[in-house]
């Protein structure tokens, strides 16, 4: 249970210092809706509702890319991880702690988003809310393990998306076939057994990525 | 408590560390000197468990919780208060009587008063103040402090200098410093890197 209370003191910290800093948030919902805007007008009109449903994951998947980037930036910048590294019995709750917040801030932005995207385009149905939460769960634990990675390095910026983007093709293939398929459920699940998966091995692996 | 043997770190092709040997035994004091750039800090670091030899042998005898380290950055979030920096470092140690250990700690390095503040508000010798205090928290059996004196005024020093003494003897530590003087009575054993 010890491990527990330091996933929640490490996770509430980060919404703590989202509270004051607002740089994470703010950023993440003025970035989809500036998507949503620049599809609007660039879709031709007349224009599927599956393209639609298309633009939506790919809008979700970089605002996840936006907050993902800014995950590691208090612990950078005052070059933190010594101390937590340290501070903490199992490393692996760093990982399960900032995974759990940006997990808040996307499921924040998407509920900003999703009403958004109804107004500008069409409606959502229940299928995709399910595969947008289970989405959220595999991008959060995977792109925070390769956050962690990119972040120590002097090209975090690229490495980043060069490192994530690849691995997130599985959870766009899942979302988008869960949002446009007659038959969502094998969709749903196959998105289920990713971020089992996906958060198993992050969860392993992340001992290493922090270990010097 | 530490026992390190031909212990060396290259960075890349770059040697930054050769050859060192370092016995400190429980409850001794190593004092570590040495100019810029001769691997005060790799060392300490290493001694810390943050940063891995690449060659010898190195055995420390207190486990990662059971290590105070303070090195050149304060390790504290500036967005966050001093409490709630403390109280975030006491429940991840899992520190009895967290609060209490806190405030002690805050009221004896003159930050009780501005406990309330953001870190980002303090100065550089105040955030030391809070750094010392953070490594002290959990009153760890090995202590390992790179320049703890940094930054800190006379009074802050005095402070330190009060605390070393006390904790000589009870705790293991390991202190690098540029001004050797303030700490040498303390010593029982010393380095002198090149």
């Amino acid at each position: 249970m010890s491990y527990f209370a330091d996933v929640r003191s490490l996770a509430r910290k980060d919404l703590l210092l989202e509270l004051r800093a607002r740089d994470t948030l703010p950023a993440m919902l003025l970035f989809v809706i500036a998507i949503f805007v620049v599809f609007h007008f660039s879709l031709p009109s007349g224009s599927s509702d599956l393209a639609a449903s298309g633009l939506l994951w790919v809008a979700i998947v970089f605002t996840a890319l936006l907050g993902l980037g800014r995950a590691f930036v208090p612990e950078r910048e005052q070059h933190l991880f010594d101390g937590l590294v340290l501070a903490t019995a199992d490393r692996s709750a760093i990982w399960l702690a900032k995974a759990s917040a940006t997990l808040a801030f996307l499921v924040l932005a998407e509920a900003v988003a999703l009403p958004l995207f109804a107004l500008f385009f069409h409606g959502i149905d229940g299928s995709t809310i399910a595969a947008f939460l289970l989405a959220d769960v595999g991008i959060c634990a995977v792109g925070t393990l390769v956050g962690a990675m990119a972040v120590v390095t002097r090209a975090r910026d690229l490495l980043l998306p060069l490192l994530f983007l690849p691995l997130a093709i599985p959870i766009l293939i899942g979302g988008v076939g869960a949002s446009v398929s007659d038959d969502p459920a094998r969709y749903l699940l196959f998105l289920g057994l990713y971020d089992a998966v996906f958060a198993l091995l992050c969860w392993a692996s992340f001992e290493y990525v922090v270990a010097e | 408590m530490i026992s390190a043997r031909r212990l060396g770190k290259r960075f890349g092709e770059k040697p930054v560390l050769r050859g060192v040997d370092l016995e400190v035994a429980d409850g001794g004091f190593a004092l570590v000197t040495g100019p810029n750039g001769s691997g005060k800090t790799t060392l300490l670091r290493i001694c810390a468990g943050l940063t891995l030899p690449s060659d010898g042998e190195l055995e420390v005898a207190a486990p990662r919780a059971r290590v105070g380290y303070l090195g050149h950055e304060p390790l504290v979030y500036r967005e966050l208060t001093a409490l709630e920096n403390l109280d975030l470092y006491g429940r991840l140690y899992r520190v009895p009587e967290r609060r209490e250990r806190v405030g002690m700690l805050l009221e004896r390095y003159g930050l009780w008063d501005v406990r309330h503040d953001r870190v980002a508000s303090y100065s550089r010798g105040m955030t030391q103040r809070l750094a010392i205090c953070r490594v002290l928290l959990h009153e760890p059996d090995l202590l390992v402090l790179d320049e703890p004196y940094t930054a800190l005024d006379a009074q802050g020093a005095e402070l330190l200098d009060q605390q070393l003494e006390e904790l000589r003897g009870a705790k293991t530590l390991v202190v690098s410093t540029h001004d050797p003087q303030r700490v040498e009575p303390l010593a029982t054993t010393r380095l002198a890197l090149t």
